[in-house]
């Protein structure tokens, strides 16, 4: 393995491992939710400032090796990539430290039949499906993986789009549950964000692994 | 103790004033790289390491040169004996008229080890180190001049290595080689730079940044900058550095 080689694997490994604490982050404020663990939601917040102690090194580690080895083609691909990633990835580590935020504020005896309406246990394995495919599509360069993406985000959109609805009847319904059901709003606000910023993910590795560029694309063009 | 360093080093080449109180540290086990324009003094601090000043007339140097704790400028010191630990790999390749085997046992015959076994060994050990072994292992009784530009160069890096120095001085040891055989080059100074201490010349930037943990450089006989490598190409603290590997003058 060259210097340049072990400097990008470090690099990648690097990435990776944040990936993981992300997902990890995700999937904590999830169980949070559903077993209103507040300690739980606790240490997702508190795993924010790893998350950003990762996001800074990595761009550390970027420009140093834009600036030591003038990397070109697929090795400067990969470096743009990563700075990409690495800026989305942090972004989801603030989505899952909201919903963790959301999960403290909450009262503990909320109505968990909006969890079932609403949908939002199924956007939270979502993302995480998302994350860990994400994963494998970056490690395997794999643009077919990555595409997977795009149809994801597309469910979460559509759960999305139709919880304002569910959640105004909920409200007219049950108004003294308005409060915890715009919660759970946020919620899947914030969930929907998390989407969109894997489909940026799932972009720059087809940038990487292919030389294509998705992004502002129409939809039908993107999933070829 | 640092592995190498100068103090207030002044060198003048009859009236130029060639170096001018240059103060540098080299730490064990790491790759400096010394960069600068033509002329700027870089070549003339790295010949000071191995007295190479010494063949040139006219020239008067001040200021301590220490190697090991040790003044190499010294009465004691004998030139010999400091040039088998601080070996030289010049610009173009200059293998000796001689076999591949014989290039790299030279050093050791002249140094009077005559055990056959022994030279053999080191002869083979130090074709490895400079990752040429498996490019001449057959061919070992050839002229040196049948080999590559870049084999060449590994050749004259092996022979610096078969007398087991402790630093290893590089004066733009790739700058007359093609794209690939540099690349070669470039790994085995990083790779050689766990056994040896190195200290490399050079007028290509972006060699300086692969291949060196510290680089200084130099303008007009001063030292401007000195600093870990991925400071100096990232965030250099003098604007003539900056300038200077930005490619806005020299």
């Amino acid at each position: 393995m060259t210097h340049l080689e072990s400097e990008l694997q470090q690099l990648k490994n690097n990435l990776v491992e944040m990936w993981t604490l992300v997902k990890n982050q995700l999937s904590k404020a999830k169980e949070a939710l559903v077993t209103e663990d507040k300690d739980l939601a606790r240490e997702v917040i508190s795993l924010e400032k790893r998350v950003n102690s990762f996001e800074l090194s990595i761009d550390k580690d970027s420009e140093n090796i834009f600036a030591l080895f003038s990397p070109v083609a697929v090795d400067l691909r990969l470096v743009l990539a990563v700075i990409k990633i690495n800026n989305n990835l942090e972004r989801q580590g603030d989505c899952a430290k909201g919903i963790a935020k959301f999960v403290i504020d909450i009262d503990s005896s909320f109505d968990k039949n909006l969890l079932t309406i609403t949908r939002i246990i199924e956007m939270f394995d979502e993302n995480i499906v998302m994350l860990n495919e994400l994963i494998e599509a970056f490690e395997k360069e794999d643009g077919i993986i990555a595409r997977k993406t795009f149809k994801r985000d597309e469910f979460l959109d559509i759960i999305n789009d139709e919880s304002t609805s569910i959640v105004a009847n909920y409200i007219r319904s049950n108004p003294d549950g308005a409060e915890q059901a715009l919660q759970i709003l946020s919620i899947i606000r914030k969930l929907e964000r998390a989407g969109d910023h894997s489909k940026n993910i799932a972009e720059e590795i087809i940038f990487y692994a292919e030389a294509k560029i998705l992004k502002h694309e129409v939809k039908e063009k993107k999933k070829k | 103790m640092h592995k190498i360093e100068t103090k207030e080093i002044n060198l003048h080449y009859g009236n130029f004033h060639a170096l001018k109180g240059i103060n540098l540290v080299a730490k064990e086990n790491t790759v400096t790289a010394l960069i600068g324009p033509s002329g700027c003094g870089k070549s003339t601090y790295l010949r000071l390491f191995n007295r190479m000043n010494d063949l040139i007339d006219n020239v008067e140097i001040s200021g301590q040169v220490l190697v090991d704790g040790e003044d190499i400028y010294g009465r004691k010191v004998q030139v010999d004996d400091l040039r088998k630990k601080v070996g030289m790999v010049f610009q173009k390749p200059n293998p000796f008229p001689k076999s591949i085997y014989e290039n790299v046992a030279y050093g050791l015959r002249v140094n009077g080890i005559n055990d056959k076994k022994f030279i053999e060994e080191r002869v083979v050990s130090s074709l490895e180190q400079a990752a040429l072994w498996e490019e001449v292992k057959d061919k070992l009784n050839k002229s040196a001049f049948e080999l590559s530009g870049g084999q060449q160069q590994r050749l004259c890096i092996a022979r610096a290595l078969a007398v087991q120095p402790s630093v290893l001085l590089m004066d733009e040891p790739a700058s007359a080689l093609d794209p690939l055989s540099t690349s070669k080059i470039e790994e085995l100074i990083h790779t050689l730079k766990k056994d040896y201490t190195i200290i490399i010349v050079t007028h290509n930037m972006q060699q300086a940044g692969r291949v060196s943990d510290y680089t200084a450089f130099f303008y007009m006989g001063t030292l401007v900058e000195f600093n870990e490598t991925k400071i100096i190409f990232t965030n250099p603290k003098n604007i003539q550095t900056q300038n200077y590997i930005t490619g806005r003058f020299g």
